[in-house]
């Protein structure tokens, strides 16, 4: 899987290499207009994160050069600007997904992989991992082919976390990602300890060889026991 | 004060004394006039006695007043030649139709004396004068309906003249007040060719083009502020998750990261929130429409079920009505979850938070600690009480910023330890 990574600050597109080089993806990466321009059009990559304020020109015309060829598919859009008038013109121009800026690593993980899911899907949508299987389509969890029965919260927590397999996913990212926007201001997130505690359990009960472990307590990681 | 009255009040204040200065010296100069007119009749009248009674010496016993208003007196010759023709205003006894006994009238008399065959004689010649007090009451009521018929008169013609001068003024005026930077395109006109209102147009349009300069230059700062701070916020967090997913991390340096790691966090929220601030109070909103806030309530409230069962804190909704605001729904959002999260936060534990809703207002009550707040600070910025908080200190100042940019009242009371927060929105919509 190849991804091109468009974001003129090294720093960021430093981080974001490295974590998407930790699901082993091949990354490449263009830090200013005309690179990415020359990238996009002599290659053909599976997802392109797309910064929109790029020296030379705006990411949003690299976006509508892509429209004209056909190859707009797979794009996400990472601005700094969380303004509405952006964002829709983005996904207008055929854009898989918005994404503004500061975001979580996990979050950026799980939007990726969701894209490449729906690129590359066979009939069927799963995930896999050790003895388990969670089927996106069916909303249903199996362990060794056996029903887990997972309330929504439940569901949705254990598919950020099998999208993000062996890394860290912090309480906020968590929280933002299954409880939405409302959580901006909890002082506390210990309101999600009672679901992850419950989903544990479900997981110890089944018999399942994976295990969601404690992360210096600032979040967790789902990982194969 | 309308235009139109203002001018009124100053016309008929400076008319008023014009009229009075003006009735009083036409009053004298009229007077003055009756006066030398009547003693031209008397000087006449004078000669003719004189003449007749050279004639007739039956005339030089005349010594009263009767039906032909003289006397004469014979008088030694010091007196008469000491003496020289006098007018004098007087007063007689007269009677006339409407009279039932003779009241006293006042009158011109001339004194003078003359000579007849060595005889000194004194001659008093009176004629009836007009009555001081009967003009001068006269005057006043003509003056009085001057006065009326003058306003009238003015009223009626500034009402039109001014209506027509200024219509359009007015026309300019009600633009002006349409207007609204950023999302009106057209610049207000004035249909005129008088020459100051295009220079007030032009005034005006200078000044909005300023404006609107300004204005968008505010836009791309918040546009590059957020950029130029999301970023590095952005570049930190990655840093920071990165890090932590190290394994060989002592439990030291974890604990110190994590630290690190939550303030960041707490500074990506303040960032965010100042970002919404700031574009509250640039009006950059305004895709209003009709927003139900009754739906919304619980929507939210389901959304903050799980925190709010977690601080074990009840939620109650009393419906009396149904609220509904014009509004941009994502402000809306913003409002009813940044009070509900309010209640839900600064609560204790097997508190409670009761919310109703009515056609005009939402009210949100809620247990918690046993304090007053100050009734104004409570919405202004970075005031957070000195709990264990670590809220951003600007849920609050943004529900007020966005209830003043509709014009909604929002009010805080506090009664037997309940906090209650109150959103008056205008007319329902």
């Amino acid at each position: 899987m190849k991804i091109l990574v468009i974001e003129d600050e090294l720093q960021l597109q430093n981080s974001i290499t490295e974590s998407l080089e930790k699901e082993n993806f091949l990354i490449e990466t263009a830090a200013d207009y005309h690179t990415a321009m020359e990238k996009v059009f002599v290659y053909d990559y599976d997802c392109i994160l797309l910064d929109i304020m790029l020296p030379n020109g705006s990411g949003l015309d690299i976006l509508k050069e892509l429209k004209k060829e056909g190859k707009n598919g797979n794009v996400i859009i990472i601005s700094a600007k969380d303004s509405l008038d952006d964002k829709l013109e983005g996904l207008e121009l055929g854009a898989d997904d918005y994404l503004t800026k500061p975001f979580h690593l996990a979050e950026l993980n799980a939007r990726v992989k969701a894209i490449l899911r729906r690129k590359n899907l066979n009939g069927k949508n799963t995930i896999e991992f050790a003895n388990t299987v969670l089927d996106l389509n069916e909303r249903q969890f199996y362990v060794d082919g056996k029903g887990v029965p997972l309330n929504r919260k439940e569901f949705d927590i254990l598919n950020y976390f099998l999208f993000n397999k062996n890394r860290l996913v912090t309480k906020t990212a968590m929280a933002e990602h299954v409880w939405g926007d409302n959580t901006d201001q909890a002082d506390n997130l210990d309101f999600m300890y009672s679901q992850i505690k419950n989903l544990r359990k479900k997981l110890q009960r089944s018999q399942a060889d994976i295990e969601i472990v404690s992360v210096y307590g600032v979040g967790y990681k789902l990982v194969e026991k | 004060m309308k235009l139109l009255n203002q001018s009124l009040k100053y016309l008929s204040l400076s008319i008023l004394a014009i009229v009075t200065v003006w009735s009083v010296v036409f009053y004298i100069n009229m007077l003055n006039e009756i006066k030398s007119s009547i003693d031209e009749g008397l000087e006449n009248y004078k000669r003719l006695i004189i003449q007749n009674a050279k004639i007739d010496s039956s005339i030089l016993t005349k010594t009263y007043f009767d039906e032909s208003f003289f006397t004469l007196h014979e008088i030694d010759r010091e007196t008469a030649l000491s003496m020289r023709d006098r007018y004098a205003d007087t007063i007689i006894y007269m009677q006339d139709a409407d009279d039932k006994r003779p009241e006293p009238e006042p009158v011109r008399m001339l004194t003078t004396s003359f000579k007849i065959k060595d005889r000194f004689y004194e001659l008093k010649v009176a004629n009836s004068m007009v009555e001081e007090d009967d003009l001068i009451d006269q005057l006043f009521w003509d003056v009085i309906w001057l006065y009326i018929i003058l306003i009238a008169s003015i009223i009626i013609i500034n009402n039109w003249v001014l209506k027509k001068l200024w219509k359009p003024f007015y026309a300019f005026l009600q633009q002006l007040k349409n207007y609204r930077l950023g999302s009106t395109k057209k610049l207000p006109e004035a249909q005129t060719t008088t020459k100051e209102f295009k220079d007030l147009q032009y005034a005006v349009n200078t000044l909005l083009r300023h404006s609107i300069a300004a204005f968008d230059q505010q836009k791309e700062f918040i546009g590059n502020a957020s950029h130029e701070l999301q970023t590095p916020l952005a570049m930190v967090t990655h840093k920071l998750e990165l890090l932590l997913e190290k394994e060989d991390l002592k439990e030291e340096q974890a604990e110190k990261l994590v630290e690190i790691f939550q303030i960041v966090e707490r500074l990506v929220r303040l960032n965010k929130s100042l970002l919404l601030l700031s574009k509250i109070d640039n009006k950059q909103f305004f895709d209003n429409q009709q927003v139900a806030i009754n739906p919304l309530v619980t929507q939210t409230l389901a959304e903050l079920e799980e925190i709010s069962s977690f601080k074990k804190v009840e939620t109650t909704v009393v419906e009396n009505g149904r609220l509904n605001a014009h509004i941009d729904p994502i402000l809306a959002q913003v409002v009813v979850s940044n009070l509900l999260k309010n209640a839900i936060f600064h609560n204790v534990e097997n508190g409670t938070v009761s919310i109703g809703l009515s056609d005009t207002t939402l009210e949100i009550c809620n247990t918690g600690k046993d304090e007053r707040l100050h009734p104004e600070k409570v919405f202004s910025r970075f005031q957070t009480s000195r709990s264990k908080s670590h809220g951003t200190g600007l849920g609050l100042a943004i529900v007020k910023a966005i209830s003043d940019l509709y014009g909604y009242r929002v009010s805080y009371a506090f009664d037997g330890g309940i906090h209650c927060f109150t959103v008056q929105f205008s007319t329902g919509g």
